[in-house]
């Protein structure tokens, strides 16, 4: 079995997030690997492991500029087999779709000897937080279509999920090729351990162009997005804080700001 | 006028509020039409729907295969027709249905927008990013949009003029899927509005110690809904439902109050962009106090009960 994990390179929650000419600001000093992509890594390797010892292969799948590069040496750390890299200037400011032409190429590459059954990914990333490219990626691939997977099995060729919607708990079954997202729920992600991470220093990252994956690179980047930037600004902080410290009357000064505000 | 398409949000044959923002803020952009995905609306829903200015409720009926999501996308894009504009409320289950119209239709799409305009002839949203620190303005290029739209960013006004909405059934030859739906395990649903949707959410972290009762009649005294952190949902105090955060729900009330939640950034993320931020916690250092309008440094057992006495007066009055 092969299973292709996508993995994203973010700014680091707690840095300070910011735009830099209508695209996120990445840069290796606070980016990390988008930390949602840890539960897709984790089904991943539970996966593997279920298995017999060399039924299964793991790849680590990111794309973006050279500091991308962080994102699938995480993935290395935590266990994952091998890491591709989809490395060209042309991608950068892909919208979703463009996104998900470049990624479901580099799948079709990681498949061409074996193919893959499984592409497992994370269910939003925490920048742009639009969960947009797990159903896109699934379209591109003619994969069936897993998502927001609260737990997963795959078992006889056939991969089952729980999906916790609002209003009712789905269980769904497909035939693999599947793409799966899984939440937060879905598991709890290992730490990477002091082997695995020395290990991971010097193990090769495959590195991909647009050429190699045969994409036009007009096709996909800033140009071909459906969707521009145009105006990003700081928002000022809230005006007119106020903090008090009961003393005994903190309840009622809470009440009395509410009633004052015409909140009650 | 362009036509502006509105998928509406319905439990059963209650119209969801975001539903009417939604068709509030296509009236500005078109003449809205409302797709209805489910068994044919009551007269209630569709004269509701016809008062916030759809001029047509486009009912498609897919029964359970509906719940795949590129079952409901083919048949959201049958509804949809030519119109140019596609308003969905952004929820997780609407963000693949419309991802999936946009790429059968080389549509643009923005999700969790607060708002939406023409602008020399095509769409530009406005939103909030990064847990609500920036503005944003995108531009959608192609010549069809999908917008997601969050709930409480457009205050709902019915229609000054309107006629009655014209119900039309679509059919829709249902697509062959390669996913298969095992089962459908109907979830009770809490009365009151939805986490997502409440105008007004009050919510207990780990200051709570796992005890919900203050945290609760807080919520009912001011019609609200009831959230947590992650921190509570992870002890098992109270269902992930409940959870808010970047990775549960996002919610924008007019009115939040955090009850004994430090503020973590995931937390912060699903609620900063609130309209007004209440916080009592025990710890003066708590990171929830930098963004809170009001802050109260004391003990829940203590501020909770004082100020629901002093409110109870106020309403009493």
């Amino acid at each position: 079995m092969r299973i292709v994990v996508t993995v994203k390179f973010v700014p680091d929650l707690q840095s300070t997030r910011s735009f830099t000419e209508g695209t996120v600001t990445r840069t290796a000093d606070d980016g990390t690997m988008n930390e949602l992509d840890e539960n897709a890594v984790e089904a991943a390797l539970q996966i593997k492991e279920s298995l017999p010892e060399g039924e299964c292969e793991v790849f680590a799948l990111t794309m973006g500029g050279a500091d991308a590069t962080a994102a699938v040496r995480k993935a290395l750390q935590l266990g994952v087999d091998h890491a591709v890299h989809v490395n060209d200037d042309a991608v950068a400011g892909s919208d979703v779709f463009g996104t998900a032409t470049v990624l479901a190429a580099a799948v079709a590459k990681i498949g061409e000897e074996t193919p893959v059954d499984l592409v497992i990914t994370g269910m939003a990333a925490l920048d742009g937080l639009t969960s947009m490219l797990p159903t896109a990626l699934a379209h591109k691939l003619g994969f069936a279509q897993l998502t927001l997977a609260s737990a997963l099995t795959v078992a006889d060729d056939a991969a089952t999920i729980e999906r916790h919607l609002p209003d009712a708990h789905d269980t769904v079954s497909a035939k693999l090729p599947a793409l799966v997202s899984v939440t937060d729920e879905a598991n709890k992600p290992r730490y990477p351990n002091f082997k695995l991470i020395m290990a991971a220093r010097s193990k090769p990252i495959a590195t991909y162009s647009l050429a190699d994956l045969g994409i036009d690179p007009a096709s996909v980047g800033a140009l071909a997005a459906r969707t521009t930037v145009v105006d990003a600004s700081p928002r000022p902080p809230r005006e007119n804080r106020v903090t008090v410290t009961d003393k005994g009357e903190g309840g009622v000064a809470l009440a009395d700001f509410l009633i004052e505000r015409g909140l009650v | 006028m362009s036509t502006v398409a509105v998928l509406v949000e319905h439990r059963g044959e209650t119209v969801a509020q975001p539903t009417l923002e939604a068709l509030t803020l296509a009236r500005t952009l078109g003449t809205p039409v409302a797709i209805w995905l489910g068994d044919a609306p009551a007269a209630d829903a569709v004269s509701l729907l016809g008062e916030y200015g759809a001029e047509e409720v486009r009912v498609v009926s897919l029964g359970e295969a509906g719940r795949v999501p590129s079952v409901a996308a083919a048949g959201v894009t049958a509804a949809v027709g030519d119109a140019p504009v596609l308003i969905v409320v952004s929820t997780f289950v609407n963000k693949e249905i419309a991802t999936l119209f946009a790429l059968e239709t080389g549509a643009g799409m923005v999700v969790d927008a607060a708002g939406a305009e023409w602008v020399g002839g095509r769409i530009e949203t406005m939103q909030t990013v990064f847990a609500a620190t920036w503005n944003v303005r995108t531009r959608i290029n192609a010549e069809r949009a999908v917008v997601g739209v969050r709930p409480n960013t457009t205050m709902a006004v019915a229609a000054e003029a309107h006629g009655a909405a014209s119900v039309v059934p679509v059919a829709v030859e249902t697509p062959e899927v390669r996913e298969t739906i095992m089962s459908v395990e109907p979830q009770a649903v809490p009365d009151g509005a939805p986490l997502s949707e409440a105008a007004v959410v009050v919510s207990g972290g780990r200051g709570t110690g796992g005890d919900y009762t203050l945290v609760r009649e807080l919520a009912d005294l001011l019609g609200g809904a009831v959230g947590a952190s992650r921190d509570a949902t992870d002890e098992g105090w109270i269902g992930h439902e409940h959870m808010v955060g970047q990775t549960g729900t996002t919610v924008t009330p007019a009115l939040y109050v955090a009850c004994g939640i430090s503020g973590a950034v995931h937390h912060r993320g699903g609620m900063q962009a609130s309209g007004t931020i209440v916080a009592v916690n025990i710890d003066p250092e708590a990171p929830i106090f930098e963004i809170a309008d009001f802050g109260v440094v004391g003990d829940l057992g203590d501020v909770l009960p004082q100020a629901m006495a002093r409110i109870r007066e106020h309403k009493g009055a």
